[in-house]
């Protein structure tokens, strides 16, 4: 398709990587975060680090889905599916994430609980309506692109009378996550990352708009520019955010217009503002707790409220000592830094989330980087 | 009609949380779904998020929900961007990129 191929041109690459290599000041440093793992994919991927001036760095960010769910919450879904009356479904790669105790959701699956990969939440309507005698509980997880999504659910759930359906929330907020990043205390204590400006996530900007960033682009004075998810959007990006760097400017910007416009889309944000409130606070797995970092079901709709309905504890865990994915998240930390990293730690036998989902930092420099192996020494291009 | 589930490219299914690509409205169904043109697959996208999908509209569907319409003429304006970046460097005789040539 013409709106696939036409950004991912050969060509066209070359041309914008001369075009940063010409805007580039060489006597400074750029270190520009992406924050979603969207794009942290597309960029190992298409090898875009490599097309740019050695002073250009991207950083890469905390937004894979799957990554940032606090380890205590998948324990409390591992525990609810030990019940036998209870079916949970949730998106493909949530089932491999490794829980405390190197459990996961498919090892529980193995082990004869009624778990069930779905590609859209809606499926969890005919599962529920086929299966009256069970509980039917939705693992909702993601950012503002799978939230309408649930929202859309529990609506639906709602219509049709299911009693049977629950959802366990845990969405999390986008620019509650920037901020965080960004805000004090946390960056004297994560110091060692540096930030001098972002590219804004293109899926969650086409549901949310390109206006909440507009807050902490200028009070922080970091620059943000939207940018879609094929590799010619996130070089032009980087081209557009050098420029606002040399210029001195902190703006945000949208190199996404055919998919993002200032106000979003405002069918969605109604609806997840008519089943979602706002947690005062969310733990984030690598960021801690963050204010306003997630969402809640509504009072109202209460009964669809797994949180509600079942003890579900959270308390808190063990996690592997070795496992560097915290500071990963956080961009401190490369996944070379992490001794299990490749050795221990694959997709095939992930220890930690970020090596799970595709999108996740340790699977793409696993799936695409070159890397040197710490025993042997010897150069393997995966 | 046979539901799909995720859409597959060159083979490999992709990554069902996020990766989303543009898909092309083949026919409206009942109940707010649409039947999409994902690469080749055929499968079924739910338009709840989005006001009068009509066939042909280009659709960002993410999670078997299309979250927002493809803006065609943005996209164009977006490619003719490329082209004319394209053009300046291989106009001016500018070799390639160091580590591309």
């Amino acid at each position: 398709m013409r709106y696939i191929r036409g950004f991912r041109d050969g060509g066209a690459a070359a041309a914008l990587a001369q075009r940063i290599a010409a805007a580039a000041d060489r006597t400074r440093e750029y270190h520009l975060m992406e924050f979603c793992g969207g794009h942290t994919h597309a960029i190992f991927r298409y090898g875009v680090q490599n097309l740019l001036p050695r002073n250009v760095r991207l950083v890469h960010g905390p937004g894979c889905p799957v990554c940032v769910l606090a380890t205590p919450r998948l324990d409390a879904a591992i525990a609810l599916v030990q019940r036998s009356d209870v079916t949970l479904l949730s998106y493909g790669d949530m089932l491999r994430v490794p829980a405390s105790k190197r459990r996961s959701l498919l090892k529980a699956r193995a082990q004869g609980a009624d778990v069930r990969m779905v590609y859209s939440a809606l499926e969890t309507l005919e599962v529920a309506a086929a299966n009256p005698g069970r509980q039917i509980i939705f693992f909702a997880i993601g950012f503002e692109t799978t939230t309408p999504a649930t929202a859309h659910l529990i609506m639906e759930a709602a219509r049709l009378g299911l009693t049977n359906l629950t959802v366990y929330c845990n969405h999390v907020v986008t620019p509650a996550a920037i901020q965080s990043i960004l805000d004090a205390p946390g960056t004297r204590q994560w110091d060692s990352v540096r930030i001098d400006g972002f590219i804004g996530p293109s899926h969650v900007s086409a549901v949310i708009g390109s206006r909440p960033y507009e807050a902490f682009a200028s009070s922080h004075a970091k620059p943000v520019v939207i940018a879609g998810f094929e590799p010619l959007d996130v070089m032009q990006a980087v081209d557009m955010l050098v420029r606002q760097l040399n210029e001195g400017r902190a703006e945000v910007e949208n190199q996404f217009t055919r998919g993002v416009t200032r106000d979003g889309n405002r069918t969605a944000q109604a609806l997840m503002a008519e089943v979602f409130e706002l947690r005062p606070v969310f733990e984030w797995r690598g960021l801690g707790l963050l204010a306003e970092g997630g969402v809640c079901i509504k009072p109202k709709y209460a009964a669809f409220d797994a949180e509600r309905r079942f003890a579900i504890a959270t308390g808190a865990v063990r996690e592997n000592a070795a496992c560097q994915c915290p500071s990963i998240i956080r961009g401190v930390k490369k996944p070379e830094d992490c001794t299990i990293f490749g050795t221990l730690c694959t997709p095939r036998n992930p220890i930690g989330s970020c090596m799970v989902s595709a999108e996740g930092v340790c699977a793409a420099y696993y799936k695409y980087g070159r890397r040197t192996l710490p025993a042997g020494g010897a150069a393997v291009r995966a | 009609m046979q539901y799909a589930g995720a859409p597959c490219l060159s083979g490999r299914v992709l990554n069902p949380v996020c990766l989303a690509i543009p898909v092309r409205v083949t026919a409206l169904l009942e109940q707010g779904w649409a039947e999409a043109d994902i690469g080749g697959v055929m499968s079924r996208v739910c338009t709840a998020l989005l006001d009068a999908v009509a066939v042909g509209d280009y659709l960002i569907v993410h999670a078997g929900f299309a979250i927002t319409r493809l803006d065609v003429a943005e996209a164009e304006l977006t490619l003719a961007l490329f082209a004319e970046i394209t053009a300046h460097y291989e106009g001016a005789g500018v070799a390639l990129h160091p580590r591309l040539s």
